[in-house]
């Protein structure tokens, strides 16, 4: 895939008056390739992957739920592997691969098998955590494209649905796995 | 939640990383995976000044299995040392311990070396550097130290590197061939914090017990070893179901009862952690002995 550069000349700090350093906070020059386009952008430190993500590249796929870990909302994939993106800095992801929910679709815009599957088994509700599952079970499949009821059960534990739409979850992992085979087949 | 404004450094080497350290002194912090030290930022627990990212340091995300030990790098994430197949032959307490931190996606950044430096009294991984009587390495620009693992735990959320050092490796010990190992906790749900957790090491020949150790998670305030070799004499571990022996078992929860120190908060009581405590070192011992299915593995 040709790499394709956005450069991003502004990036706006989180506005709180109260907390506002009474400097201008330095900003880092820092590039991000994500979904397989490089980005180039001007952060402060402490900007989490997830802001990053969302606020300096539009990218609001994304979702920030507890920003301590627990949620799994914001999950991304760190060179192919499930992690929090809300524990992150985005400068620490820089020379990194980082694919979000935006780039689960297949090259020609149609769905990828795990996105095909909730769609199928109604693994969506409100639909807010979905993207930290659709993240997580993508990776998950890589390592295991065959998994149990049990298998799947564990692989989405660390991702909260506060719909509870577990048991439809679980369904859609093993649906998923399917799809996948059948692609293979293909 | 956002963290406070800090000054972020990325440094390339180890001098370098360890020349920022000596600088900034107790306004730095060591960023590593990040899992336990990022939500403390963004909660604004913690404001350090400056973050020192080590990330990018070469040579940190090494393991080594030696005659006797498991070196861990500084760089090493939980996952990795789940995986790999050498330090688990060699030292299967790693593995039996690491499945149950966090979930598959918090070990895919957290770093072995992070969650000892970190001290929690309910992390998994400090239990097991005790039970193996492991040590840390520490560098700092003035040299190098290594601290054994009593030495490194100064208290809850509290270990013994000065500001300017950085634990570098962790390194594991070995048991002598023939000891079987075994790791349980008990959470509220699988991944978190364990209200209690057990790691026992046994090795009996003869009938007698010539090695039992166990270290505990969330019930004692700094990872610490109580030796069960005492508590085993007399007893015949040889026999089939020994360890549904009345008496045994007596005696493990009296010597369990005494040695834990476990404290009250929102999700279980003092009375109940050390319930748990006893209740799953019984329980392990049996395992090891053969008596119940094997969820364990020989060393």
């Amino acid at each position: 895939m040709a790499t394709q550069r956005v450069r991003i000349r502004r990036s706006t700090p989180p506005f709180n008056p109260s907390e506002a350093p009474e400097e201008p906070e330095e900003l880092l020059e820092i590039t991000l390739r994500v979904n397989g386009t490089e980005h180039d952008l001007e952060v402060p430190g402490r900007r989490l992957l997830s802001d990053a993500l969302r606020h300096d590249l539009g990218l609001t796929g994304t979702h920030v739920g507890c920003e301590h870990g627990v949620c799994g909302a914001c999950t991304v994939l760190v060179d192919g592997r499930p992690s929090r993106s809300c524990l992150m800095f985005a400068a620490t992801a820089q020379g990194h691969e980082i694919t979000t929910v935006e780039g689960l679709a297949r090259p020609d815009g149609t769905l990828g098998p795990v996105q095909q599957a909730f769609v199928e088994c109604h693994g969506l509700q409100c639909g807010f955590c979905t993207p930290g599952f659709l993240t997580t079970i993508t990776a998950y499949l890589e390592e295991n494209p065959d998994p149990t009821q049990e298998e799947a059960r564990e692989a989405i534990a660390g991702n909260l649905c506060r719909c509870t739409g577990y048991q439809n979850i679980v369904r859609s992992v093993c649906r998923a796995a399917e799809l996948r085979r059948e692609g293979e087949q293909q | 939640m956002k963290p406070a404004p800090f000054v972020y450094h990325a440094p390339r080497e180890l001098e370098e990383a360890l020349g920022l350290l000596a600088e900034h002194g107790h306004e730095g912090k060591v960023l590593a995976g990040g899992q336990s030290l990022v939500p403390v930022l963004n909660m604004r627990l913690a404001a350090p000044a400056h973050l020192v990212d080590i990330n990018r340091l070469p040579g940190l995300d090494r393991v080594e299995v030696t005659d006797d030990a498991v070196r861990v790098g500084a760089l090493v994430r939980h996952a990795d040392l789940l995986a790999h197949e050498g330090a688990a032959a060699a030292q299967p307490l790693l593995r039996q311990a690491l499945r149950h931190v966090a979930h598959p996606v918090i070990r895919n950044r957290g770093t072995v070396v992070g969650s000892l430096a970190h001290a929690d009294p309910s992390g998994e991984l400090p239990a097991i550097l005790a039970i193996t009587d492991g040590s840390v390495q520490l560098r700092s620009r003035g040299g190098e130290r290594t601290l054994s693992c009593q030495e490194f735990f100064v208290g809850p959320m509290e270990c013994a590197v000065e500001p300017e050092e950085l634990a570098v490796v962790a390194v594991f010990g070995r048991f002598p061939a023939g000891t079987r190992t075994a790791f349980t906790e008990t959470a509220r749900r699988h991944g978190d914090y364990a209200v209690a957790g057990t790691a026992l090491a046994l090795r009996v020949e003869d009938g007698r017990a010539t090695l039992a150790r166990v270290s505990y998670v969330s019930v004692t305030e700094v990872p610490a070893v109580l030796d069960l070799v005492p508590t085993l004499e007399g007893h015949d571990l040889g026999t089939p179901g020994a360890a549904a022996d009345r008496a045994l078992q007596d005696a493990l929860a009296d010597a369990v009862a005494a040695f834990v120190e476990p404290g009250d908060d929102i999700h279980a009581s003092a009375d109940y952690r050390r319930h748990l405590a006893v209740v799953q070192t019984t329980r392990l011992l049996a395992e090891l002995l053969g008596s119940t299915a094997a969820t364990t593995e020989e060393n």
